[in-house]
């Protein structure tokens, strides 16, 4: 068994279809994961834009965008139906189908086994089932703004009786059925590829590689991948049972006495509440999935463009694993408002408060690994750096939404839509970005522009602000979320006109990313040729060839005889020590 | 933790079985999808549970269910854990035969199971039980009831298959003690799944 596991990964591929497309080399997956979350991210940002312009000004009329969106935009004034189908599908797309596959799939594919030095994925072909999962599921969500009713419009958390009530509105019909389809292929699909994540790195290690030299990239995806495993089944119980509600004719989320027109509905039994904790017991947990490999990238990004080595790495370790045990129980902190007893949203909120620390941990062990550096900013560090900030302005309005007091007044505001763009939208985002300039140039062997780069990283980071920051004032004036207009409420008259600033903010914000796409392509094919280790890095991947063939390592796998943080070492030729480096020719730290 | 690591070459490294846990890659990873698959049947129950607590009243499923039929179906299930277990150590011992024998009395068992639970079900049905409404008053007691031993009854499906699969490759020899091993983890699990199932649906 062992011999022929190893050995079918020597074999390299020939034919074009096993090697690009139906590819089990982790490398190709990765970069396929990658493109995939890049091409939905044009769809979803997409949506954003819409949503912006409608929201700074909803009266007036864009004839322009008739003829694009003929039933959603009729007579060039939106729909109220394609406005609430836009946010779910903004939502759904950005949170599932770029972060999750572009940050946990993408990066997670296409480092793991580097950063490990395995030859591949524990499971090579199950990695390629899960990838080739994920396109259907792609399919799928992306049709639904095309059939009847159009997408789905019940909010990314799909609470009933919205999602569960065909009748509802346009989008609970088909566009809801297809939207909890696309949600069960992408679960099956993250499966998939989280058991892989975790038996990899526990199991794969090359020689040397003890838990405590794994680079903490690595860690938060173990993390990460742990949750989103412990997380994701129940919401596939709820799926299933939403499905049954919704086709089936049972009423587990809907209660008696729900009218449609003139007609009381037959359903009886049932609670919308049994959704809302099955739902956000994935859903809290599914934002660490989220924000810790982002973490991870940023705490990993650091030590090459300081020199020295990262602040508390232990601790940081530690304070992972007392996240990821907090937030399987804190979900309830998203249903203060819903009706709960006060005993019980205690509880929650002060689980919450106690998820503080450990991230307040984690916070200071990046602003600490920056004290005493050489600082090189260089655009991966710059993004590395945008990556902290955020995490502490996010952060600090999560313990006001975590605490039951303030966040019944502040609960469906726009202070909960800023404060969650800061944490999934800007840390994530700029981790995804820090990644990309930095491991671009051994995934395609070429470097990126620095100045476009530059460009990128300060367009992003203010224009971001600009928007979500503000939203945090608008949230404290009591503007509600997912509305379609605000000219009819006369206590918001003050602050409705600072939606038009938001709006511009926003579409410099999303202008700026077409820089990235245009330095992404065009550094795929102009970009300077890239050394071996150009940021003259310690970790496993940068030993390897440039990009690194197919087994990844040659003949014989590295052996590791340190952690990965080992710069500025007194004593050592140089300031960076790699991993593979022996004792004999440098002291061992760690 | 580094100790175990420097002493086992690149080979035993490479296909697992040190630390932190002293297991296979293929074990580790049937262990972790057990523990996903048993977080769906979690949330199933626990959604059974809610809408149970929320109902006013409840059927008595003592005059629904002939228990006595259940406690059977419940019986055959156990045993057939039992003839699993014999046939995982069989394999160890490399005994390939009594491997065969006693795969085959698993998935008779198996079998068994789901013909009286197919039994059970065209029972209920000919009763006028639906998902949507039954003659007992909690519509949801019989949406549950559908849901939630349709779920287990399509994993002792699927693991009748997968024993099929193994028998077959046993038969040919060409299955390691390991692969009997998974697979009698995936039944064994499926096996308690249901006991979880009788307690909380049949018996309280």
């Amino acid at each position: 068994m062992v011999g022929e596991h190893s050995a079918r990964v020597h074999e390299e591929p020939v034919s074009f279809w096993r090697r690009y497309i139906f590819s089990t080399d982790h490398k190709v997956i990765g970069i396929q994961y990658y493109l995939t979350a890049m091409a939905m991210a044009l769809v979803g940002g997409t949506l954003a834009m819409l949503i912006r312009l409608q929201l700074g000004w909803p009266e007036a009329k864009w004839p322009l965008l008739a003829k694009i969106f003929p039933r959603g935009m009729s007579g060039g004034v939106m729909n109220p139906d394609f406005y609430l189908a836009l946010i779910t599908m903004h939502g759904t797309l950005m949170i599932f189908f770029v972060i999750s596959l572009g940050l946990v799939s993408g990066f997670g594919n296409y480092l793991l086994p580097l950063h490990i030095g395995a030859r591949d994925m524990a499971f090579p072909f199950l990695n390629m089932l899960s990838y080739w999962t994920v396109v259907p599921a792609c399919v799928i969500i992306l049709a639904s703004f095309f059939v009847e009713g159009g997408a789905a419009a019940s909010g990314w958390t799909a609470y009933p009786p919205l999602s569960a009530v065909e009748q509802a509105v346009p989008g609970s019909g088909l566009g809801q059925t297809l939207w909890l389809l696309g949600m069960a292929l992408f679960i099956a699909s993250f499966t998939m590829g989280g058991l892989n994540f975790v038996t990899t790195i526990l199991n794969e290690r090359t020689r040397g590689m003890s838990m405590m030299r794994l680079p903490l990239f690595i860690w938060t995806l173990l993390i990460a991948s742990i949750l989103g495993l412990l997380a994701f089944p129940p919401l596939t119980a709820a799926a299933i049972l939403l499905l049954f509600d919704r086709h089936g004719g049972t009423s587990f989320f809907l209660p008696s006495g729900l009218y449609f027109g003139e007609r009381v509905l037959p359903h009886s039994g049932g609670s919308p509440l049994l959704w809302q904790h099955l739902f956000w017991f994935l859903g809290h947990p599914e934002v660490y999935v989220l924000i810790l490999p982002a973490l991870g990238i940023a705490l990993d990004l650091l030590p090459p463009f300081t020199r020295k080595p990262i602040f508390g790495y232990r601790l940081t370790v530690y304070s992972l694993f007392a996240i990821g045990v907090l937030s399987m129980i804190v979900w309830g902190h998203h249903m203060f408002v819903s009706g709960m007893n006060p005993y019980v949203g205690e509880f929650f909120a002060i689980g919450t408060l106690a998820i503080t620390i450990p991230s307040a941990i984690i916070g200071f062990n990046l602003i600490a690994s920056l004290w005493g550096a050489r600082l090189q900013l260089r655009t991966p560090a710059l993004f590395a750096l945008g990556a902290i900030a955020f995490f502490g302005t996010g952060g600090l309005g999560g313990i006001f939404l975590g605490n039951a007091t303030s966040d019944i007044q502040l609960h469906d505001t726009y202070f909960v839509v800023g404060h969650f763009h800061f944490m999934i939208g800007g840390v994530t985002l700029l981790a995804l970005f820090g990644g990309t300039y930095y491991w671009f140039p051994k995934m395609f062997g070429r470097m990126m522009s620095e100045r476009l780069g530059k460009l990128h990283f300060w367009l992003t980071f203010l224009s971001f602000y600009a928007v979500f920051l503000t939203q945090h004032f608008l949230g404290l004036g009591g503007m509600p979320r997912r509305y379609y207009a605000f000219s009819k409420f006369e206590f918001l008259a003050p602050i409705r006109d600072m939606n038009a600033f938001i709006s511009i903010a926003a579409f410099v914000l999303g202008a700026a990313q077409l820089i990235f796409l245009v330095n992404f392509f065009w550094s795929l094919f102009r970009g300077a040729r890239a050394e071996q280790n150009p940021w003259r890095a310690t970790t496993l991947e940068w030993v390897a060839p440039t990009p690194p063939p197919h087994g990844n390592w040659g003949e014989t796998v590295p052996e590791v005889h340190r952690w990965p943080y080992d710069y500025s070492v007194p004593g050592a030729p140089e300031d960076f020590t790699p991993q593979t480096v022996p004792p004999t020719v440098v002291t061992v730290t760690q | 933790m580094n100790q175990a690591a420097k002493s086992a070459g690149i080979e035993s490294v490479w296909r697992g079985g040190i630390s932190p846990f002293a297991v296979s890659w293929r074990k580790l990873m049937m262990w972790l999808f057990i523990i996903t698959d048993g977080l769906l049947f979690a949330g199933l129950l626990a959604g059974y549970g809610f809408v149970r607590l929320a109902s006013p009243r409840w059927p008595n499923r003592a005059e629904i269910f002939h228990l006595d039929f259940i406690a059977l179906m419940t019986f055959i299930l156990i045993t057939s854990s039992a003839t699993m277990a014999t046939a995982v150590g069989a394999a160890r011992q490399g005994r390939p035969k009594t491997v065969v024998r006693f795969l085959l009395l698993t998935i008779l068992g198996g079998l068994s199971f789901l013909g009286c639970q197919a039994y059970e079900w065209s029972k209920l049905i000919g009763e006028g039980a639906r998902l949507s409404t039954n003659p007992w008053g909690v519509p949801l007691f019989s949406a549950a009831f559908f849901i939630i031993t349709g779920f287990h009854g399509s994993h002792v499906l699927t693991g009748v298959l997968i024993l099929s699969i193994v028998a077959v490759r046993a038969l040919r020899q060409r299955v390691s003690p390991e692969g009997v091993e998974l697979a009698g983890l995936y039944w064994h699990f499926v096996d308690l799944v249901w006991v979880f199932i009788f307690t909380l649906f049949y018996l309280i």
